[in-house]
């Protein structure tokens, strides 16, 4: 049997697969339909200090390969989380990555204090991308003072590794991974969703009652393909891609484009055993390619001309 | 909550816009109860990505059975399956409506103010009002309010004829039927909650608000069958309704004014049905706050106290 694991410096993890955040709950919704333990590791929700609302439906809406979402971080604050999820999550043989998020820098940093009181959490993973809480999209990730501030504080409050979701949404996505880099992130995840609208012609309304959302699924692949490829070409810190992942050859190309570990999005909320079938599919590709070692792959996409 | 990723077509109907399919689930039929839907995949390629919802129409200890309207590329596709082809279906999902049984989780809970739900609907009338498409979860709680001993009289209403394909099918199960179109071309002339209006106004012995159900105009076929009705007069326990949002908002109006409980599937765009997008919510009192809930897990079916009813939408009126 090929050898999935992966050795991301700060976090070992079983194989590379993670579930993304925001399409996986808190990780228990998806216990009836497979064994959490196969998994390489959970992001749960991302999580503010407080409890908070979202925004008002419609919140999604589906355009060809791809779904747009405008569900403004609804989630449960890191309180009940830390009471009645984490415990439960906890005895998990699996790592649990949670997405924090916040309104200012200072809140970002009050939910890792609270976390860190908390045991049974490997990593942190800063949302600084979403795009549907602020007006036109915007975020930290889009700029990167604002990205290298939020993650200084992160890792100077934290006792856990960071890891940096970065923002597809931008000119320059190696200025803003570096950024990151420098202010001491242990690792970037790329990318979260891509800005986008939906209209209805027959109302001429929005589809989606916050008029932008974020573009998620297939359609998004190729673009998180070249963001990713880009950012892992110039780092040193390993490299999280995600974005569109359907299959197992869709998570080996990001491998090869130079991740050292993905995350499936979209396509579990399509099939809840989405994830398992892509590890499955991994190491059967493996097996047919008689690769020992997955981790062997990464980058190792050969760009010269034939 | 089972994943069948190959419920094979053992049967379709068609009529026009509306289709059935009956697909062989033992898993899914067994823990079925009326009100609780199922997530459909229409298709294996990326387009449409999402799986639909669609309520559990009826089911037999192997089979469960869908019913529903053609509205855009995935209904489409799905009503271009063919008898022997396979579905992937997640179900049961949610919580369905409160019956006598006592069968789901909800039954047991209080709603101060109203009638216990927990109290058995033995003998007891109870409305069912279907608008549409909405009729499809109606006809699984009617069958099972029967065999509670209840007396169920289903309202089923469409913009014509033909959207009342179940019309039939209802009345051969000897249910108390009472049919409405807004256009008049069968049964009672105007919306679904104008004959469920004029009926409680008959009931209460108030002046009509709307013309009187005079039936003996009506078709013979869409002639309600009254027998079982009017043994038992006096108002229905309860109201249960799934249609256009419109049509459910003057429902609960209607409930309201008479002090009836009723319970109402709502619909919502669903990413995952299974609680993990929060794509679903809707606005939901419980206590005194309101909040966006997910439908797919605490809902499809909501309280009348727990709706907070969206605003008037003139162009949604009888759109199912
Ligand atoms: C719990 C639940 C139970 C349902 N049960 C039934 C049923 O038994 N029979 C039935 O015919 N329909 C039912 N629906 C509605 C059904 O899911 C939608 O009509 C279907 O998803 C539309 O898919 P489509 O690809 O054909 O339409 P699209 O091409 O995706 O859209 C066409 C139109 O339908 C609207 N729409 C899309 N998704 C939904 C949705 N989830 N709910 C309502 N409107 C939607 C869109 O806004 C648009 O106006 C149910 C919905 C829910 C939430
Ligand atoms: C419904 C939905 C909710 C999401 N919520 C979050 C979130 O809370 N935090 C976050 O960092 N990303 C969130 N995302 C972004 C995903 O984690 C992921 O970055 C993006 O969807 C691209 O991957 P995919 O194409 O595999 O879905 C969300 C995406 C979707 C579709
Ligand atoms: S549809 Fe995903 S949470 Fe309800």
């Amino acid at each position: 049997m090929a050898d999935l694991s992966i050795d991301l410096g700060f976090l070992k993890l079983r194989n590379p697969v993670l579930a993304a955040s925001g399409t996986f709950g808190y990780g228990l919704e998806f216990a009836p339909f497979i064994d959490l333990e196969r998994l390489g590791g959970i992001v749960v929700k991302g999580l503010y200090f407080y409890a908070r609302p979202g925004n008002p439906p419609p919140r999604l809406a589906e355009s060809p390969s791809g779904l747009i979402n405008s569900i403004g971080l609804q989630g449960i604050g890191v309180k009940a989380f830390s009471q009645e999820i984490l415990p439960r999550l906890a005895g998990l043989r699996t790592a649990v990555i949670v997405n924090v998020c916040g309104s200012t820098n200072e809140e970002y940093a009050q939910v890792i204090d609270y976390l860190d009181r908390q045991e049974g959490i490997a990593a942190y993973e800063l949302n600084i991308s979403c795009p549907n809480v602020e007006q036109d999209g915007l975020c930290p990730a889009l700029s990167p003072e604002a990205t290298h501030a939020i993650v200084r504080l992160a890792k100077r409050t934290s006792r856990r590794p960071v890891i940096t979701k970065l923002s597809p949404n931008v000119t320059d996505i190696v200025c803003i991974a570096k950024a990151a880099e420098e202010a001491g992130s242990d690792a970037v995840s790329l990318i979260n969703t891509v800005l986008a609208m939906a209209v209805d012609v027959e109302t001429r309304r929005p589809r989606l009652a916050n008029v932008f959302g974020g573009l998620s699924g297939p359609a998004i692949k190729p673009i998180a393909l070249r963001l990713v490829y880009q950012a892992a070409s110039r780092l040193k810190i390993p490299v999280i891609g995600l974005g569109g992942i359907m299959s197992g050859r869709d998570a080996l190309e990001f491998l090869i484009a130079g991740a050292m570990a993905v995350e499936v999005g979209t396509a579990n909320l399509v099939d809840p055993e989405a994830s398992i079938r892509i590890i499955q599919e991994m190491e059967d590709w493996c097996e047919e390619k008689k690769i020992k070692k997955l981790k062997d792959i990464i980058g190792t996409l050969n760009v010269a001309s034939p | 909550m089972h994943k069948d990723p190959g419920a094979p077509i053992l049967r379709k109907e068609r009529w026009g816009d509306y289709c059935l399919l009956c697909l062989k689930s033992p898993a899914i039929a067994r823990e079925a109860r009326p009100g609780q839907f199922m997530m459909v995949r229409v298709s294996d390629q990326p387009y449409p990505l999402l799986r639909r919802p669609f309520s559990i129409h009826a089911r037999t200890r192997e089979t469960v059975e869908i019913f529903f309207s053609r509205v855009g590329l995935g209904t489409n596709i799905l009503a271009q399956k063919k008898t022997g082809e396979t579905l992937d279906i997640i179900g049961p999902l949610g919580k369905g409506f409160t019956t006598g049984g006592g069968g789901s989780k909800r039954a047991k809970e209080q709603e101060p103010g109203r009638l216990a739900p927990a109290e058995s609907l033995n003998g007891k009338k109870v409305f069912l009002v279907g608008g549409g498409r909405g009729i499809a979860p109606l006809y699984f709680l009617g069958l099972e309010l029967k065999k509670q001993g209840a007396v169920p009289i289903i309202f089923y209403g469409g913009k014509t004829k033909s959207d009342l394909p179940l019309a039939d099918r209802l009345k051969a199960h000897k249910f108390a039927l009472l049919v409405s179109t807004d256009d008049g071309s069968s049964g009672f002339h105007g919306f679904a909650s104008a004959m469920v209006e004029a009926e409680l106004n008959r009931v209460a012995g108030l002046p009509m608000a709307f013309p009187p159900l005079d039936w003996a105009d009506a078709p013979r076929k869409s002639r309600p069958v009254r027998a079982a009705s009017y043994a038992l007069a006096g108002f229905p326990a309860r109201v249960f309704a799934c249609g256009p949002e419109a049509m459910m908002r003057k429902i609960a109006a209607l409930a309201d004014r008479y002090g009836i409980a009723a319970e109402f599937s709502l619909e919502a765009i669903m990413g995952c049905g299974i609680g993990a997008c929060w794509g679903c919510a809707r606005k939901i009192r419980r206590g005194d706050k309101a909040e966006w809930l997910k439908v797919c897990q605490e809902g499809p079916v909501f309280k009348s106290s727990e709706v907070v009813w969206e605003e008037d939408k003139t162009n949604e009126v009888s759109d199912r």
